[in-house]
C-alpha cells in the first residue's frame, strides 16, 4: 500500500469539494426527516436542476440570443430535444395516471399572449429566464441578483391580478393527449428543430456533447419531477408565493384577490416553502448553480460596470418577467418546456410570442446598456 | 472590487433569512403528515399549485 495521498482540492473561501455535496446532502436528508422524503427528493432534483444548467452551461435566453443573432441553433436545438424526450414518456403517463399526474396545461388567451410576448422581451434584457435567473444569481450574476427579488414581486402581482386578465378572453385550455397528441407534439417539434437548421448559419449545425447530455439529463430530471410532484416542473408560481409569504408575513390580507384566496394558495401561504413543489426545485436550482460555480472557481469574476440605467432596466424588466409570466402561465419552464412536454397548445403559443418578443428584448438590452 | 462571490454569497444570505422568516410565520414541519414519496402510485390528486394552473373556484 503507498501512503501517498493526493490532497482534496481546496476551493475559494476554504471549501471543498467533499464540503459542499456533504452540505446539498445534509440539506436534503435534514429536509427528508424534518417534512418528508418527498420534500427532501423535491429540492434533490432542484439541485440536479442547477448542477446540470450552470455546470453543462444549457440555458434557454442565451441560445435564443444566439439563434437570433448569429444563426447559431445548437442551444436551441438540445432544448427541443430536451423536451421531445420529456413528451415521450410524459404525455402517455399523464393520459394513464390523470388524477395523480397534472400537466402544464392552461388556456390560451389575449393576456396570455402579451404576457408571453413581454417575458421574451425581458429575459433577454437581464439574459436570463425563470431558471436561468435562478441559475445565474446563484453563480453571483449581479444582474440576475438584483432582478430576482423583483421577480418574486411581479409574479406575485400578475397572480394577485390573474383573474381580471384572463377575464379579457381566453380560450378552452386544449391539450394534446395519447398516441395522437404525442405524434402530433414530436412532428411539431422535429419540425421547428427542421426550421431552426434550415436557417442555422454553415458550421453551426453540430451540438457539442455537452448538450446533448445536458439535453438528456434535464429530461430525466423533469421526469423525476413530474413523477414525485405529481406536477411539470415549475418555476415562477414558488416565487410568487415567496413574495406572498413576505406581504402576509407584514400582516397584508390578501383575500380580497381571486387568486390567492383560494384554497389551494391558502394552504401553500399556511404552510412552508418547504414543503412546496416550485419553491424547493427554485431553492435547489439557486445551491447547485452555486456548488458549480464554487467547483469550477468561477466567483473571482469581477462585477461589471454598468450604467445605472442598466441598473434601473433590470429592475423594470425583472418585475415584468414575474408579471407577465403569470399572465402567459408560466415562464419558459412552467410554459415552454413543460407545456409543451405535457402536450399544452399554450406553450407552443408561448414559444412564438416570446420569441417575437426575444427580437425586441435584444434591441433594448443594447439600448439599456447591458451589453457592456 | 467587488466580485461573484459577493453576490451569490448576499444571495445565498437572503435566501436562508427568507426561509428562517417562512419557518417561523408558517405551520411547523411535520413529517407524519407527509404525502407519499412519489406521486404517480399513490392515489392522491396533484394540488394544482403550479404556474400554468388556471385558478377555479372548483
Amino acid at each position: 500500500m503507498s501512503d501517498i495521498s493526493v490532497p482534496a482540492p481546496r476551493l475559494p473561501g476554504g471549501l471543498t469539494r467533499a464540503t459542499l455535496i456533504g452540505v446539498a446532502l445534509l440539506a436534503v436528508l435534514s429536509l427528508s426527516a424534518a417534512a418528508g422524503l418527498r420534500y427532501g427528493l423535491l429540492l434533490a432534483i432542484g439541485l440536479g436542476f442547477g448542477l446540470v444548467l450552470e455546470g453543462l452551461r444549457f440555458g434557454f435566453a442565451g441560445p435564443w440570443r444566439a439563434m437570433i443573432l448569429r444563426r447559431d441553433p445548437a442551444g436551441l436545438i438540445a432544448q427541443l430535444v430536451s423536451i421531445g424526450l420529456v413528451a415521450i414518456i410524459a404525455i402517455p403517463l399523464i393520459a394513464a395516471n390523470g388524477t395523480e399526474l397534472i400537466g402544464a396545461h392552461a388556456p390560451v388567451g389575449w393576456a396570455m399572449i402579451g404576457g408571453a410576448f413581454v417575458f421574451g422581451a425581458c429575459m433577454q434584457i437581464v439574459l436570463g429566464c425563470g431558471s436561468g435567473t435562478l441559475v445565474n444569481a446563484g453563480s453571483g450574476n449581479a444582474v440576475s441578483a438584483l432582478a430576482l427579488p423583483f421577480f418574486a414581486i411581479g409574479s406575485f402581482a400578475g397572480a394577485y391580478h390573474l383573474l381580471w386578465w384572463t377575464n379579457l378572453g381566453t380560450a378552452p385550455i386544449v391539450a394534446l393527449s395519447g398516441t395522437q397528441g404525442l405524434v402530433i407534439t414530436l412532428v411539431a417539434l422535429a419540425a421547428v428543430a427542421g426550421l431552426v437548421l434550415f436557417l442555422a448559419a454553415p458550421g453551426t449545425r453540430r451540438l457539442p456533447r455537452r448538450l446533448w447530455l445536458a439535453a438528456v439529463l434535464l429530461a430525466a430530471l423533469a421526469l423525476a419531477n413530474l413523477v414525485v410532484a405529481g406536477q411539470p416542473w415549475g418555476v415562477v408560481y414558488g416565487l410568487g408565493l415567496w413574495a406572498a409569504k413576505g406581504v402576509t408575513a407584514f400582516g397584508v390580507d390578501l383575500s380580497g384577490s381571486g387568486f390567492w384566496a383560494l384554497p389551494t394558495n391558502q394552504t401553500r401561504l399556511a404552510e412552508s416553502v418547504l414543503t412546496d413543489v416550485t419553491s424547493l426545485t427554485n431553492i435547489g436550482i439557486i445551491g447547485g448553480a452555486f456548488i458549480v460555480a464554487v467547483w469550477r472557481s468561477g466567483l473571482s469574476a469581477r462585477l461589471p460596470g454598468l450604467p445605472a440605467r442598466a441598473w434601473i432596466g433590470t429592475i423594470i424588466a425583472g418585475f415584468l418577467l414575474g408579471y407577465a409570466s403569470r399572465l402567459a402561465f408560466g415562464c419558459n419552464v412552467g410554459a415552454f418546456f413543460s407545456g409543451i412536454s405535457t402536450g399544452s397548445l399554450h406553450g407552443w403559443v408561448w414559444f412564438a410570442a416570446a420569441f417575437a418578443g426575444s427580437f425586441q428584448g435584444i434591441r433594448i438590452r443594447r439600448a439599456l446598456g447591458l451589453d457592456g | 472590487m467587488l466580485t461573484r462571490k459577493f453576490t451569490a454569497m448576499l444571495t445565498l444570505i437572503i435566501l436562508t433569512a427568507l426561509l428562517w422568516l417562512d419557518l417561523v410565520n408558517s405551520k411547523p414541519l411535520d413529517p407524519f403528515r407527509a404525502p407519499a414519496v412519489l406521486a404517480l402510485g399513490s392515489g392522491q390528486a396533484g394540488a394544482g399549485a403550479h404556474c400554468a394552473a388556471l385558478p377555479t373556484a372548483d
